[in-house]
């Protein structure tokens, strides 16, 4: 692990001018319910890519690859999006 | 250029020449005509400034903290309840570090419901980070206003200026004002370190943080706080030279030769000066010292200067409910507490809820300290 730093270090304000930092906080850890995508059913519309708070949707060349377990918290927010007709994506039962 | 002002058109006067960026508020006597004023400014295209007329005044101090984090200069102005409905969004401003200035005109809080004048308002956002001035007439609230605005944006804090509500708020003054580019151009512009809609430079603001930095970052803050107290007195130095009118954060007024001294903050230092000049007509050798700002407490210069007196009388327009003695007494006593010499310190807390403080009152308080002593801890002036 880093060095903690001291008062003297830290930016004015406690904000964050590397946003990369957010890279070492891996927030999959925090999910309690998994979301699970299909690629047969999904159309590639991309709404969950918009709505994924932890940009958890990897996404090449405008194609929908699945989702990055190591940041996706597992708030639900793709299936909740997923249009009705489609359901790509189904949230389940974390299992530690 | 002199005209006649009260105290909350001097204040919209001056927030109309610094022309601030953003302005979001929400009316509450007694500082309503602050806003209210300015955005008749707005409508008649005297400022550039953008006014956001919000729902509470948690959601005014809400929106001053984004605006401010886009790099604006920001304002706004409330009292009371509303300042109390602020309360948690304060700790926010100061703890990211923004330069908003708000004008606060002082008033009590309920209950039993009342809108007039004392400190029981900016008291309770004591440890809420702001800086705190206290004014005792129109002009210095005018001049205080234009001030905070650079020793907020130097320091990286928040600054409440607070005249007391209806006193001065509503009562017309003699004011000199300067001419508004003169404001603007010693103002000039701000310059933030970060920008929130800066998209070459993404940042991010707000971030949660556990036991392993937050202490850290209020050890920060608190430094921001503690190295305040210098970019206040350069600032009043480079305003002074400026526009020719001088202040301290603190002001001592008859005290050469006092032995007793009357300590106290806002309009009452005008009536204290009253009561000074006539117990000396009399031969008594009082004082007053008027302290310009709370926050910082000027340590150092408040300390050396109490020191010299026999006795200190320190008081307080706002009561810290069963506290041993009024808020300001605490400090004071704590700050002289070291001290190898210390003065005799005696508390009174006076004027709650606007009542009445007159010269006999404040001469009372001056034979008090010369006295030196008193029945009870805290005296409540001229409370039946």
């Amino acid at each position: 692990m880093a060095r903690l730093k001291s008062w003297r270090e830290l930016p004015c304000g406690a904000i964050i001018d590397d946003p990369k930092a957010v890279l070492e906080n891996k927030t999959g850890a925090w999910r309690s319910q998994r979301p699970v995508w299909n690629r047969e059913k999904c159309i590639n519309c991309l709404i969950c890519w918009i709505y994924c708070p932890d940009s958890a949707i990897m996404v090449v060349d405008g194609k929908h690859q699945g989702i990055n377990y190591v940041y996706c918290k597992g708030c639900g927010n793709c299936a909740a999006v997923c249009p009705k007709k489609v359901q790509a994506i189904t949230m389940e039962q974390e299992r530690k | 250029m002199i005209v006649a002002k009260t105290g909350n058109e001097a204040l919209a006067f001056a927030m109309k020449q610094i022309n601030p960026d953003v302005v979001a508020a929400y009316p509450i006597t007694p500082s309503t005509e602050i806003v209210q004023i300015f955005s008749q400014y707005v409508h008649d295209g005297l400022v550039d400034s953008e006014f956001v007329a919000v729902e509470s005044e948690h959601s005014a101090m809400a929106a001053c903290i984004g605006a401010a984090a886009c790099g604006c200069r920001t304002m706004t102005a409330t009292a009371s309840q509303g300042l109390a409905l602020m309360h948690e969004m304060l700790f926010i401003a100061a703890g990211l570090r923004l330069p908003i200035v708000m004008a606060v005109a002082s008033r009590s809080l309920s209950s039993p419901l009342n809108i007039h004048g004392d400190h029981s308002d900016s008291f309770a956002s004591r440890d809420s980070g702001w800086l705190q001035f206290f004014c005792e007439t129109v002009q210095e609230g005018y001049d205080s206003l234009i001030q905070a605005v650079k020793i907020a944006e130097r320091a990286s804090l928040p600054a409440i200026v607070a005249v007391d509500g209806f006193i001065l708020s509503h009562c017309m003054e003699r004011l000199e004002a300067f001419e508004d580019a003169k404001v603007r151009s010693w103002l000039g512009r701000w310059q933030p370190n970060w920008n929130l809609l800066d998209w070459r430079k993404p940042i991010l603001v707000g971030p949660a943080t556990m036991q392993d930095y937050y202490f850290e970052f209020k050890r920060s803050q608190i430094e921001g706080m503690n190295r305040s107290l210098p970019i206040i007195e350069e600032v009043q130095a480079e305003f002074a030279r400026e526009f020719g009118r001088g202040y301290g954060v603190i002001e001592e007024y008859r005290t050469e030769d006092a032995t007793a001294v009357v300590l106290l903050m806002g309009s009452a230092c005008g009536t204290m000066r009253e009561a000074v000049d006539s117990l000396r007509a009399a031969g008594e050798k009082v004082g007053m010292v008027k302290l310009r700002v709370f926050r910082p407490l000027p340590h150092p210069i408040l300390s050396k200067t109490l020191a010299r007196f026999k006795t200190v009388a320190v008081m307080d327009r706002a009561d810290a409910v069963n506290s041993y003695g009024g808020p300001l007494y605490t400090e004071v006593t704590s700050l002289l507490y070291n001290l190898p010499q210390r003065p005799t310190v005696l508390s009174y807390v006076y004027g709650l809820g606007g009542k009445e403080f007159t010269p006999d009152d404040a001469a009372e308080v001056l034979r008090g300290a010369l006295a030196g002593t008193k029945p009870e801890l805290v005296t409540y002036v001229g409370v039946r």
